[in-house]
């Protein structure tokens, strides 16, 4: 009973505090990893949601290929870190308070929807199988499959041909 | 084809005429241009002759005969035919109008031989001919007005004939502005008329009128409006201004037009309009006093002038106050009457002041002349004789219809002593500044050099219109002649059926009785008859011992009431207090508020404020693509925030 | 069995979405930026999982694998061009960005 809320807890401020620390870090590489602190806590509460394949792509695919991608960008450029300038009156008086107002409201919202509140606290019993989702993504999502393959070749082309040093 | 079925012929001959000449004259030789324009106005005026005859033939029931040819306008209950009519008034008018005015074409041929622009004074001449008849036939008030304003037009368009001359041009400007001043006036009460009797047809509005069913005041205010009209037109206290100015435009104009018929309008309209004037007797006093004011007042400033033609004109402004003074105290017919006369005499004047005019070379200043009788002896006669016929000297024209009026002011229904001692003291003036004219200009030593100077008679075309018209202002009066022994003015009878078909009951049939009463008052008003006569022989004697017996008399009488003469020298600063009153302030107003406040303030800051504007925000708007990628951001969200807010909004209303 | 509320996951995303959305507005750095976006997407992940727990589908996991793999692709993409980006202008500061300045 109580461990769920454990996890959930922890995983939880974990994410919003990585999140927090990619906005306040100065240097490029503190919020890199900052998000990869928040993708692998993400990836627990996955878990405890019941769904460990998409845990599990996120710790591969999103954590260990596009952060260390992103982190190996970062230390290849060499980037210097952020100078902290003043943010415009716009931005500090209004923006802080409407990001906050969005946030508060979009939470409010999501928790006391009827839909939420249908949905009560998840009903299933075991996680999802694997062998559910696969039949799933080849048979109904065939086509959006195939075509994400062809994306991932098209932006692999991209990256590469952008990626070259001119001549 | 009897001229009384298609009288639109008579309009449209010397319509033809302006027309062509104005079209083609251009590159005519002027022999074309005359044959035209004298042959346009010729015809018509054979055309109203032929008029007269079949008019003679007609029943007295079909009188007024009216041709109406088709609706003009139609909006709503106002319906505008275009009528003409012809009546006793419509062929005297008729007459005077296209006879004088052919033989002023015929003048013209001489006058304008040396002057450029030749076809195009005829046009005007002609389109000046083709208004007047509308006018003198109109059946209607519009119509009638139609020819109002075409007349004024032409006026301003002849004045400033010689529009390159600054003066004339000026002219011109200020003879249309002041008659449209009195026109405003007439307009309002056509309007008038028309919301009081639902039509402006003459023969409507006289039946409603004889009905006895409409208010007094209503009649005397759209006659003193109608008559506002005629103040401008006729050159009447306090709108006359005009008309000595207008002496800018060539002489044959100044006759035909500010002589003999377009000022004469006035007159004929208070005369056609009479059922409605003589139903308000204070409309009738005001056409009457203003009549005799003006007369009396414009006599005095022609005492001094020294230009031939200024003191014609201001002998026409007095002339033409007789006329409204004969309408105003009743006698409308006695009124026409000089209105005839005077187009034979004083278009005699104008055109033979124009013959001594064109012998001296252009000199119009009669202090530069003197002693011209012996070298040109026809216009002086004839200008004589034109002004014993102004005087008032028995035998001639204007004797008859002067003293017809001075007899209405003293002895007729609406006697008034004091117009008719005004008329009177005219009179006196007139003859004594008209022989002033003569004398100056024909007798004693001559004032100019005669080496500069070659003094000739002008050819006879000329030269036969001053002798017919001489002829008129002697025997043209002699209708009324047998009046003096006890018969009848056949004049008076001729024109009887148009003032008495709608005229009121008379009210004091006593005044008649008493007439033949024999008491002290009426011995005294009998015996002053004659004396307009008096006056008028006063005048000669003065003038002839002024003028000829004393030269220096005049220099030493100016002397010695030097600011007198002085007054009337610059008549009466009125030009100058009109300007200093009316134009000045009007040219500020026009200046500043009008043009600068409303015109560039208001209509110009619109628009460019607008562009302005268009302006200004754009430019603002233009910091949205600042190329700053943040700031893009930014609006994404905004728009993102916006678009999920709206969702969430439709959500809750659907849901609940 | 989770016991603890779908909302409660939903309440998170919101969060973890909306200091996202601060990042990518605040931040200069263009790789930040980036990073920020990712946020984004993963916390919109978290709420498809979270839905399709409650409505007891695979759908939503189907959904979250596509959108990883898209994820992957765009910052494979967009890390080429902020490379080119720094190899043209020796600053990888945002603001300096701006060429599409009208």
């Amino acid at each position: 009973m109580i461990l769920p809320l454990i996890i959930f807890s922890l995983c939880a401020l974990l994410a919003v505090g990585g999140a927090v620390a990619l906005i306040l870090s100065r240097e490029p590489i503190h919020s890199a990893l900052a998000l990869i602190l928040v993708m692998v806590s993400l990836a627990v509460l996955y878990l405890l949601l019941g769904a460990p394949f998409v845990a599990a792509v996120q710790i591969i695919v999103y954590a260990g290929a596009v952060m260390v991608l992103f982190v190996f960008v970062i230390m290849l450029l060499n980037m210097e870190a952020e100078e902290r300038t003043d943010f415009s009156k716009i931005a500090k008086f209004v923006g802080v308070p409407l990001g906050l107002v969005l946030i508060v409201w979009a939470a409010y919202w999501l928790a006391h929807s009827p839909a939420a509140s249908a949905m009560g606290t998840g009903a299933a019993m075991e996680p999802s199988s694997t062998r559910e989702l696969s039949k799933q993504l080849f048979r109904q999502y065939l086509f959006p499959f195939e075509a994400t393959s062809i994306l991932i070749l098209i932006a692999l082309l991209g990256a590469l041909v952008m990626a070259k040093k001119e001549e | 084809m009897p001229i009384l079925d298609h009288l639109w012929i008579i309009l449209a001959l010397p319509l033809a005429g302006a027309a062509i000449n104005g079209l083609f004259g251009k590159r005519w030789p002027q022999s074309a241009v005359n044959s035209v324009a004298v042959g346009s106005v010729t015809l018509a005026f054979l055309a109203v002759a032929e008029l007269v005859r079949e008019f003679t033939l007609l029943a007295p029931d079909q009188i007024p005969y009216v041709d109406r040819y088709f609706t003009w306008m139609v909006a709503g209950p106002f319906k505008v035919d275009f009528s003409l009519q012809v009546d006793q008034l419509t062929v005297v008018m008729l007459l005077t109008v296209s006879f004088v005015g052919m033989l002023i074409h015929i003048y013209s041929t001489g006058y304008m031989a040396h002057e450029g622009g030749y076809y195009r004074f005829f046009s005007y001449l002609n389109l000046f001919m083709f208004f007047m008849l509308t006018l003198v036939m109109a059946a209607n008030l519009i119509v009638m007005f139609v020819g109002w304003e075409g007349v004024g037009l032409c006026s301003y368009l002849l004045i400033g004939f010689w529009f390159l001359k600054k003066s004339a041009a000026d002219a011109g400007k200020k003879a249309f502005i002041t008659t449209r001043i009195g026109d405003f006036g007439f307009t309002v009460g056509v309007l008038l008329v028309f919301a009081t009797f639902g039509s402006i047809d003459f023969g409507t509005i006289f039946k409603a009128v004889a009905a006895n069913t409409i208010s007094e005041v209503t009649l005397t205010t759209i006659c003193v409006l109608l008559f506002t009209g005629a103040i401008g037109k006729s050159a009447q206290l306090p709108l006359y201004v005009w008309l000595p100015d207008a002496m800018e435009g060539p002489t044959p104009v100044s006759a035909l037009i500010h002589a003999a018929t377009m000022v004469t309008a006035g007159v004929y309209m208070v005369a056609r309009m009479n059922p409605l004037f003589s139903r308000a007797p204070i409309a009738m006093l005001v056409v009457a006093i203003v009549g005799a004011v003006t007369a009396f007042y414009s006599a005095t400033i022609g005492l001094v002038q020294t230009d031939i033609k200024k003191v014609l004109a201001y002998s026409t402004v007095s002339q033409l106050g007789y006329m409204f003074l004969a309408c105003g105290v009743g006698s409308y017919a006695a009124g026409i009457f000089h209105l005839m006369t005077h187009a034979f005499f004083k278009g005699l004047l104008f055109l033979a002041a124009g013959s001594v005019i064109h012998a001296m070379g252009g000199e119009q200043d009669m202090m530069k002349m003197g002693g011209l009788r012996s070298k040109i002896p026809v216009t002086y006669w004839t200008m004589f004789i034109a002004t014993l016929a102004i005087a008032g000297i028995p035998g001639f024209s204007g004797f008859f219809s002067k003293d017809e009026i001075l007899e209405a002011a003293k002895s007729g229904p609406n006697a008034n002593l004091i117009l008719w001692l005004l008329g009177v003291a005219g009179a006196a003036l007139t003859s004594f500044y008209m022989f002033r004219l003569v004398f100056l200009t024909f007798f004693g030593k001559s004032r100019y050099d005669e080496h500069h100077v070659h003094v000739h008679e002008s050819p006879k075309n000329m030269t036969i219109p001053l002798v017919i018209l001489a002829l008129l202002s002697i025997f043209g009066g002699w209708f009324a002649a047998p009046k003096l022994i006890g018969g009848i003015d056949y004049f008076e009878r001729f024109l009887a059926p148009v003032f008495s078909m709608y005229a009121p009951p008379m009210a004091e049939p006593a005044h008649v009785l008493a007439e033949s009463a024999a008491n002290p008052g009426m011995e005294l008003l009998k015996a002053l008859t004659g004396v307009p006569v008096i006056v008028a022989v006063l005048g000669l004697l003065v003038a002839w011992w002024f003028y000829i017996k004393n030269p220096n008399a005049p220099k030493r009488l100016a002397q010695s009431v030097h600011s007198l003469y002085l007054l009337l020298l610059n008549k009466y600063y009125v030009d100058e207090i009109y300007a200093a009153l009316f134009v000045r302030p009007l040219l500020w107003i026009s200046t500043n508020v009008l043009w600068h406040g409303i015109d560039e303030g208001v209509i110009d800051g619109v628009v460019n404020g607008s562009a302005r504007v268009a302006r200004a925000s754009g430019g603002q708007l233009r910091g949205l693509q600042s190329g700053n990628t943040r700031s893009y951001a930014s609006w994404v969200l905004i728009g993102a925030i916006g678009f999920s807010v709206l969702l969430i909004a439709l959500y809750v209303k659907v849901v609940h | 069995m989770s016991v603890i509320p779908v909302s409660w996951y939903l309440v998170l995303s919101a969060i973890l979405f909306g200091l996202g959305v601060v990042a990518f507005v605040f931040k200069r750095n263009v790789i930040t930026i980036f990073m920020s976006i990712e946020l984004m997407l993963n916390a919109v992940n978290l709420a498809f999982v979270a839905f399709a727990r409650a409505h007891n589908q695979l759908d939503g996991l189907v959904f979250v694998f596509f959108v990883i793999v898209v994820a992957a692709a765009e910052a494979a993409v967009g890390l080429a061009i902020v490379i080119m980006l720094a190899q043209h202008r020796q600053s990888l500061s945002v603001e300096r960005e701006n060429l599409l300045k009208f």
